[in-house]
């Protein structure tokens, strides 16, 4: 693409600006709509020094309206209880309550339990995938590549009613498909083990094949050079990765690691569309207990007090994690 | 060694109809007749529903105007979206101002809250406004995106500040210089951010849940949504709907495939 800055710096301006009269032998009359037009008038209203300050307006409104605004008031209302006109300031009461609360307990376990075994797996697939699509021993890449990438363009309620019915008991496809290998017929979704699993397979389908290809974007960045001087020192392909490609992955790691924590720990839309929390709460996350407190049972302090506790465990998870594995000295 | 290539081609191949084949099925199923969804085994040849689900769909949910609201909503906030963040993040990448720092950490620092923190106040300020219900309340709340803003910043960071000079140089506005320079040479990636915005308006669904009231205003995701909770449910419909969901948005990828994955490593890999 041609940066051309001729193209856009005005005829009328070059001419003004060396003191020679404008339009002079290109026949434009002065006022009329040409290129040059904008540049005398507007450039008063635009000073230097006030331009930035107009160009972040927009953001700055709707950041205080929309983001700033709802944060605050959300952390007031955490301080009260009751609706409408009975709302009073109660202090510490909810967070008070939310430390007794064993569905709160039981929510924050299952939250946990899905972290812990779908951001390792989902991530440890990634980078193998990511992997295989770098290998020049590949057969027809692109092709796996955007097979691999579909999923993450769908959206949660066209993936939640396809895999309602794929995870059906008695006639779901990969139930069948397991029955080819002689699996038996599995409860997914009917049974508090099993309806972990089918929420951990649907996420780990959904956001695989987004982060193998920001995976792929790395591998693709470290140079040729490195792997070539290790082979020549002698490095076998375990050593190459694990003394090369690991560690110029890092920052990349890092991102998909804090990014999918934070997904994974406000995980909301595959439990609320495939299992509705249950079976006997085994899906019930964090987010969709506030959402039950908030939408279903109109308790909005209890429910912010819930997403503030969540945001206090999001923050110091993500710090640690930065922390362990961003600067190395 | 020799084997190297066809195995690891094979397992990529895996990989790919892992992937790919719930959606092949998802296809299949939304042309069956209702009671053929759940038919063993599973149908994975076309059926010849497809136009009787779609009339259903038609009658069920109102299609065509959900679809129209889907198009509006998703299209308002791109438009929106990608002008609110490529001026801010031209002041935040090429302007020095006071407050640069602070705002832009703070912009930032509200992605590890929750979008479910600022549902209850948004909904209620737009009880307040009376907006509840409207086009407006869907799309509002979604015009200023952390992560929009953020990939502007570092893209027209790596522009070269001598192009802009030059302009100004020649007697250029501020904003002919944004219209004329920076616009044009970052094309592709704000048509980048502008698909990943019109992906996600296309796709929302808890916000516009809540927001929306009455049947004729339902967005798609809304809408199936609704369907799906019925006792009476009619599953290839379901199907049907989530299959119309997903195809625009696999259409247009696989149109921009190139500016979707350079805008996505252009948010990753520039520190």
């Amino acid at each position: 693409m041609s940066l051309a800055p001729s193209e856009s710096a005005p005829a009328g301006a070059v001419a003004a600006a060396t003191g020679a009269p404008a339009g002079r032998g290109v026949c434009r009359r002065p006022g009329s709509p040409g290129p040059g037009r904008a540049r005398p008038g507007h450039g008063r209203l635009l000073t230097r020094a006030s331009v930035p300050y107009l160009l972040i307006m927009p953001a700055v409104l709707g950041f205080a309206i929309f983001k700033a605004y709802p944060i605050a008031a959300s952390f007031w209302i955490s301080l009260t209880t009751g609706n409408g006109d009975a709302r009073r300031f109660s202090g510490l009461a909810n967070y008070r309550r939310l430390l007794d609360d064993p569905l709160f307990w039981t929510a924050l376990k299952n939250t946990a339990l899905i972290l812990v075994v779908q951001v390792p797996l989902m991530l440890g697939l990634a980078l193998l995938v990511a992997l295989g699509l770098n290998s020049t021993k590949v057969w027809l890449r692109p092709l796996w590549r955007l097979g691999v990438f579909v999923p993450s363009l769908t959206g949660l309620v066209a993936a939640g009613v396809m895999f309602s019915v794929i995870l059906n008991h008695d006639a779901g496809l990969l139930n069948w498909v397991l029955s080819l290998f002689g699996v038996d017929r599995v409860n997914w979704l009917g049974s508090p083990f099993w309806a972990r699993v089918g929420v951990v397979l649907v996420i780990t389908w959904h956001y695989t094949g987004y982060n193998a290809v920001m995976y792929l974007a790395g591998l693709q960045g470290i140079p040729k050079e490195l792997y070539e001087a290790a082979m020549v020192d002698g490095a076998g392909p375990v050593r190459r990765f694990v003394s090369i490609t690991l560690p110029q992955l890092r920052p990349i790691l890092l991102l998909t690691v804090v990014l999918s924590t934070i997904g994974t720990l406000q995980l909301f839309d595959e439990p609320y569309v495939l299992t509705g929390g249950g079976p006997d709460n085994a899906t019930l996350t964090v987010t969709m207990y506030l959402y039950n407190n908030g939408f279903k049972y109109f308790d909005f302090g209890y429910a912010s007090a819930l997403a503030y506790a969540l945001a206090l465990i999001v923050s110091v998870l993500g710090i640690l994690q930065v922390r362990l594995m961003g600067e190395r000295r | 060694m020799k084997l190297r290539g066809p195995l690891l081609t094979l397992l990529l191949a895996g990989a790919f109809g892992l992937c790919v084949g719930p959606f092949w099925w998802l296809a299949m199923a939304a042309t069956q007749d209702d009671k053929d969804v759940f038919s063993w085994p599973p149908k994975l040849l076309p059926g010849g529903h497809l136009m009787e689900n779609l009339h259903g769909l038609e009658e069920s949910i109102g299609l065509t105007r959900v679809l129209l609201n889907t198009l509006l909503v998703a299209g308002l906030q791109t438009v929106g979206a990608v002008v609110v963040s490529v001026l801010a993040g031209y002041a935040f990448a090429k302007f020095d101002f006071r407050g640069r720092n602070l705002f832009f950490v703070l912009l930032l620092s509200t992605l590890v809250i929750p979008d479910t923190v600022m549902l209850i106040p948004i909904f209620q300020m737009m009880m307040d406004l009376g907006l509840i219900d409207s086009y407006e309340s869907v799309v509002l709340p979604g015009l200023v995106t952390p992560f929009g803003i953020f990939l502007m910043r570092q893209a027209l960071r790596s522009m070269p500040d001598e192009l802009l000079d030059a302009a100004r140089v020649d007697g250029a506005g501020e904003l002919r210089v944004l219209w004329r320079i920076v616009i044009p040479v970052n094309r592709p990636i704000i048509a980048a951010l502008a698909l990943f915005v019109f992906l996600g308006g296309w796709n929302q669904f808890v916000w516009p849940l809540i927001a929306l009231r009455s049947p004729e205003m339902y967005t798609l995701p809304v809408a199936t949504a609704t369907l799906q909770g019925l006792s009476t449910t009619n599953y290839a419909q379901v199907l049907l709907a989530g299959a119309i969901a997903a195809v625009p948005v696999m259409a247009l990828f696989l149109v921009l495939q190139r500016q979707f994955i350079s805008g996505l490593l252009a948010g990753a890999t520039k520190e």
